[in-house]
């Protein structure tokens, strides 16, 4: 357990049996009151954030939290397998604990996945950026350089994204796995 | 006049802040209030349920001057004022730092209504002088010391935003946790604000009301929603003090914090003190509402 003057900046704490990390702090103390801390907490599970006031009364709950490496092996048809490196020990992912992350992966890519109380909550690449070949979309409009207008193409996992109109069927781009969104066109692979 | 040497400019914080301490001192001294110097190493800090004194061999830091001014008092001085460091351990956040500079201010006779009047006259005159307006500002929002003051009592703010009355039935932990998640927040911004009448479990160092024994006679002075200043009629029934000193104690031994010696020399000259008014104002916190800094790095010179 931790009590309300362990907390700072970046502490994962967890409360009803949801982790949470503090991305705020402020410490508050009413005249002749009680010491106080204003957190900004984020949900480690939704990723969505929430305003909390602890009071020094306030047992707060240390989380299981283990972050491990991994790399994409392969698809089982149920499964996204990832493989750790080190042990060897594999991990079977489903849609639901890898969300868009699944769209991104390729070969042999590290991701580092989030386990609280030995499941996975969360995935994210260790590179934040990927970059993947364009399958489909309306052919390019050659000298428009324009970023802002876009239009919608598909990456080799089915995925569609929004490019800008120079973009080609075979062109490679650069994707921002965080966001989901166009990067830039890098050279081809 | 000497020219001023090269260095930071006169618009930088800390040379704000020296025309305000200058201003704040001969505001006092022209109203014929004596400036006194006491202990800051202290046998007897103020018990208070949640101040921490910092030891400091076998005494410790002062966590105000409140004790010793108010036995000046006793001594028969009628206008006092100090300014100098306060300590208070662990208190550490953009409105805190566990070393600052506290002044406070006496007047006997006098109560909480006669302190709060000269708050009213000390705000624009020390804004005046320290940044050549009447004004403070929080969060890029000007607050006008020369204009309407909103003074309000404890239950009607918490009744307009935290939906409950503090005054009918208090509960510690609610009305502290209230009044930092909604009262404080909801306060208006574009002036001063003061809060009366507290209930009597939170009164501290301040009598109660003799037409409504329920609330105190206190108030507490808020620039932007950051609390700056305190203010009692003071008790001075030594028997009430007593018990109130060894309340906190109890309350503090319950919560494992360490109990520090009651003041007998306190205690024992509160019998002839004058009925009084007095007031604690934080310093720093005052120098960066009128710098209009978000928080108390930009005019302390070191924050360590």
């Amino acid at each position: 357990m931790y009590t309300a003057s362990d907390l700072r900046k970046g502490l994962k704490i967890e409360l009803d049996g949801t982790p949470y990390e503090i991305v705020e702090y402020n410490f508050v103390k009413p005249g002749k009151g009680q010491a106080m801390y204003k957190c900004r907490i984020k949900n480690l599970k939704t990723q969505t954030t929430q305003d909390r006031t602890f009071r020094e009364v306030d047992a707060i709950g240390k989380p299981d939290l283990e972050q491990r490496n991994v790399r994409y092996s392969y698809n089982d048809g149920q499964h996204y397998v990832f493989t750790d490196p080190k042990t060897y020990e594999e991990f079977g992912l489903n849609t639901d604990n890898l969300g868009e992350a699944r769209y991104f992966l390729t070969d042999d890519i590290e991701v580092s996945l989030l386990f609280h109380n030995g499941a996975v909550i969360g995935v994210e690449f260790v590179k934040p950026f990927v970059e993947k070949e364009i399958v489909e979309t309306e052919p390019g409009v050659r000298g428009d350089t324009a970023t802002n207008v876009t239009k919608p193409a598909k990456i080799d996992s089915g995925h569609e994204i929004r490019v800008p109109l120079f973009i080609n069927q075979g062109d490679w781009v650069r994707i921002d796995t965080r966001t989901g969104e166009y990067v830039e066109r890098v050279a081809r692979r | 006049m000497t020219p001023r040497p090269e260095g930071p400019g006169a618009d930088h914080p800390l040379a704000l802040r020296s025309r305000m301490l200058a201003a704040l001192r001969a505001f006092f001294a022209g109203r014929g209030f004596v400036e006194v110097e006491t202990p800051v190493r202290v046998a007897a800090p103020a018990l208070e349920t949640h101040i921490d004194a910092e030891p400091s061999g076998d005494r410790w830091l002062r966590t105000s001057p409140e004790l010793h001014m108010k036995r000046l008092l006793a001594r028969g001085w009628p206008r006092l004022f100090q300014m100098g460091p306060c300590f208070r351990r662990g208190e550490r956040g953009e409105l805190h730092h566990p070393e600052y500079t506290m002044l406070e201010w006496y007047r006997a006779p006098g109560d909480a209504a006669a302190i709060l009047g000269d708050l009213r006259a000390l705000l624009p005159e020390a804004a005046l002088a320290a940044c050549g307006r009447p004004a403070a500002r929080r969060g890029g929002i000007e607050i006008p010391l020369d204009g309407p003051w909103e003074i309000l009592t404890v239950a009607d703010a918490f009744r307009r935003w935290a939906g409950w009355d503090p005054v009918e039935a208090f509960d510690a932990d609610r009305f502290d946790l209230d009044l930092v998640d909604r009262v404080e927040p909801a306060l208006p911004r574009d002036r001063p604000v003061v809060l009366t009448e507290y209930p009597a479990a939170a009164a501290a160092l301040a009598r109660l009301k003799p037409s409504d024994p329920r609330v105190a006679e206190r108030w507490e002075a808020y620039l932007g929603g950051v609390e700056l200043a305190n203010a009692y009629s003071e008790l001075t029934d030594p028997a009430e003090q007593r018990a109130r000193f060894e309340a906190c104690a109890a309350g503090r031994r319950a919560r494992n914090r360490d109990v520090y010696p009651l003041d007998e020399s306190f205690l024992s000259t509160l019998a002839r003190m004058p009925p009084a008014g007095g007031a604690a104002l934080g310093v720093d916190r005052l120098a960066m509402l009128l710098a209009g800094a978000d928080s108390l790095d930009a005019v302390m010179a070191f924050r360590e």
